[in-house]
């Protein structure tokens, strides 16, 4: 990271006593910081989990009913099919973007940045403009592009003379998922690929020129020279675009409200319908608890891979 | 070579204007009338320029206020949380707590929740306060949340500060605060910078908690007025393109201003 200064070396340690004393004087600094943290979100996500014990329509005194709600959860189908959807959505959030951006990353690095670099920044903030909105706006965008009667998608297939091609893009059980991943993608992919030009900066040419000079093939070099130095960026882009596929709430709100025949319900938007539309506050609460256990989870494990791979 | 090398250049260039079509298609209709849209459809240019669709937009949805309340409320966050990412930062980056390293995985932890877990008792506990229904509620939460993250940031840009220059300051006399306000705050303000654009981009941006917090028209953000009309298929085809068009233009606005600040602190973006 460029904004970092470089750490000069540490001065030598004070003696015990004063250090404690100094350590003191700091922690009024903390009182802001870690009182908003308490109440904004310790105390919500401990009353969340309390909440998932009990079965509770959000008023009254809730009951308490042990794991029941978690029992029912794992038998609900709804949830197994939300969980299946959301696997989707990290394909088209995570894995695809990732993907793409390393393949048009390096062809805008190698092809275009040495010779043209005003139009290398063009492209980059072309791919990157999806990223500035909020979801909801391209929710809206796409809602109305992929219309089965007046959008522009079907408009084209009839232009085009491809009448039967036409779908209710995201009404049809069969179209509404892919339909949705499309968007996503179109989406996400700026993401990575600022970032992955960003960590190809870093990379040291000679690397390429000894590459080339065994004859390596430009595939050869992309997974045996590129992959390889920039995989702290390939890391951070698969964790945050992973979790951030299992959040997805407002791009569903907006484009399909998790139907038709929640083909395209995520837990996260299970979650919701079960806060406030259906008043059934102790399943929804069970619902997001398992959904950050997962996050949380899947955090660690990657963490944990990357300090791996790196001695 | 040097064919290959234009090929992949136009294949690049295509891309992104299949990137941007849906932007362009945005602006052709939101101008155009509704008896052209219904004539000619959503591909044709628009036959004279019809404003008329964006204004009864505008005014149906009262965008101004709109506009207003995301400002009012993206900016305090951004401003707030910036302020108690730094004073927090100071703490654990510059006066090294012990138990630090575990406040700060704390924080770290704090940013990956869903909103989905916190959504139902920040709901409850608004109502309980009186808080419900107010920008607020939505103003604290956000600056819970942003400062998660800039703490978390800070702590470790911080914990490589000079020591001499704080050392110095010490020695002149400075109090802590002083040294924080006065030597702390003006060497860290390119990082800080960045995070106050980003902090305002990402609250501007934010739906699901603004949503559930925010009922009343009076009070509601661009993307939550968008998104319930959009939610309710109650817009016909020129009113959504309309829509549209009015929540991409501060997005463009804020890129457009913000450019620079966005590439150079997208690798502080990454790590959230």
């Amino acid at each position: 990271m460029a904004l970092l200064t470089k750490a000069p070396p540490r001065p030598p340690a004070a003696p015990p006593g004063r250090a404690r004393r100094r350590d003191r004087g700091y922690l009024p600094y903390l009182i802001p910081g870690v009182l908003l943290f308490v109440v904004v979100i310790a105390i919500p996500l401990g009353m969340n989990v309390a909440i998932s014990f009990t079965e509770w329509q959000g008023v009254g005194s809730p009951d308490w009913v042990g794991l029941e709600q978690y029992r029912t959860l794992f038998a609900d189908e709804t949830f197994w099919i939300s969980f299946r959807n959301n696997l989707a959505l990290i394909v088209a959030m995570a894995v695809v973007p990732t993907f793409l951006g390393l393949l048009l990353a390096t062809a805008l690095f190698d092809v275009v940045s040495k010779r043209h670099p005003r139009t290398t920044s063009t492209l980059r903030a072309a791919f990157y403009l999806p990223q500035v909105l909020p979801a909801v706006v391209a929710g809206v965008v796409w809602g109305w592009i992929l219309h089965p009667e007046y959008g522009s998608a079907n408009a084209l297939l009839r232009f085009l003379g491809l009448d039967s091609w036409t779908q209710n893009w995201l009404g049809d059980e069969n179209t509404a998922l892919l339909s949705v991943m499309a968007v996503l993608v179109w989406i996400q992919l700026g993401y990575p690929l600022v970032i992955f030009m960003a960590g190809l900066q870093r990379v040291d040419p000679e690397l390429y020129e000894a590459a080339e000079l065994d004859g390596a093939s430009w595939w050869q070099r992309l997974w045996s020279v590129t992959v390889p130095q920039i995989r702290p960026e390939v890391f951070v882009v698969l964790l945050t675009c992973t979790i951030a596929a299992l959040k997805s709430f407002d791009k569903i709100f907006v484009l399909t409200r998790g139907g038709p025949g929640g083909s395209t319900n995520t837990p996260s938007y299970f979650s919701f319908q079960n806060f406030f539309e259906k008043a059934n506050v102790g399943y929804g609460a069970a619902i997001a608890t398992v959904l950050t256990a997962i996050i949380v989870g899947l955090t660690f494990l990657f963490l944990r891979a990357q300090s791996r791979r790196e001695p | 070579m040097t064919l290959r090398r234009n090929l992949v250049l136009a294949l690049l260039v295509v891309l992104a204007l299949v990137t941007l079509f849906p932007f362009l298609l945005v602006a052709l209709n939101a101008v155009k009338s509704p008896a052209d849209y219904a004539a000619n459809g959503p591909l044709g240019l628009p036959e004279s320029l019809h404003l008329q669709g964006i204004v009864d937009f505008w005014n149906r949805v009262d965008f101004g206020l709109k506009l207003a309340n995301s400002t009012v409320i993206a900016g305090s966050v951004a401003v707030l949380a910036v302020g108690v990412s730094i004073v927090t930062a100071y703490a654990l980056g510059i006066g090294r707590i012990r138990g630090r390293l575990w406040i700060v995985a704390v924080f770290l932890l704090a940013n990956l929740m869903p909103q989905e877990v916190l959504v139902y008792p920040l709901y409850y506990l608004a109502k309980e306060v009186g808080l419900y229904d107010t920008k607020l509620a939505v103003i604290i939460i956000f600056t819970a949340v942003q400062s998660a993250f800039g703490t978390y940031l800070l702590a470790s840009v911080l914990a490589t500060f000079p020591r001499e220059i704080l050392e110095a300051a010490r020695i002149d006399g400075a109090s802590r605060w002083q040294v924080l306000w006065r030597v702390v705050v003006p060497i860290s303000w390119p990082t800080l910078s960045v995070l106050l654009v980003f902090f305002f981009i990402w609250t501007w941006n934010e739906f699901f908690i603004p949503m559930i917090m925010l009922i009343s028209n009076d009070n509601q953000t661009v993307p939550v007025a968008l998104g319930v009309l959009q939610g309710q298929r109650l817009m016909d085809a020129t009113a959504q393109s309309a829509s549209a068009l009015l929540g991409i233009l501060p997005a463009v606005v804020f890129f457009l201003i913000f450019q620079r600040t966005l590439t150079r602190g997208i690798a502080v973006g990454a790590i959230r």
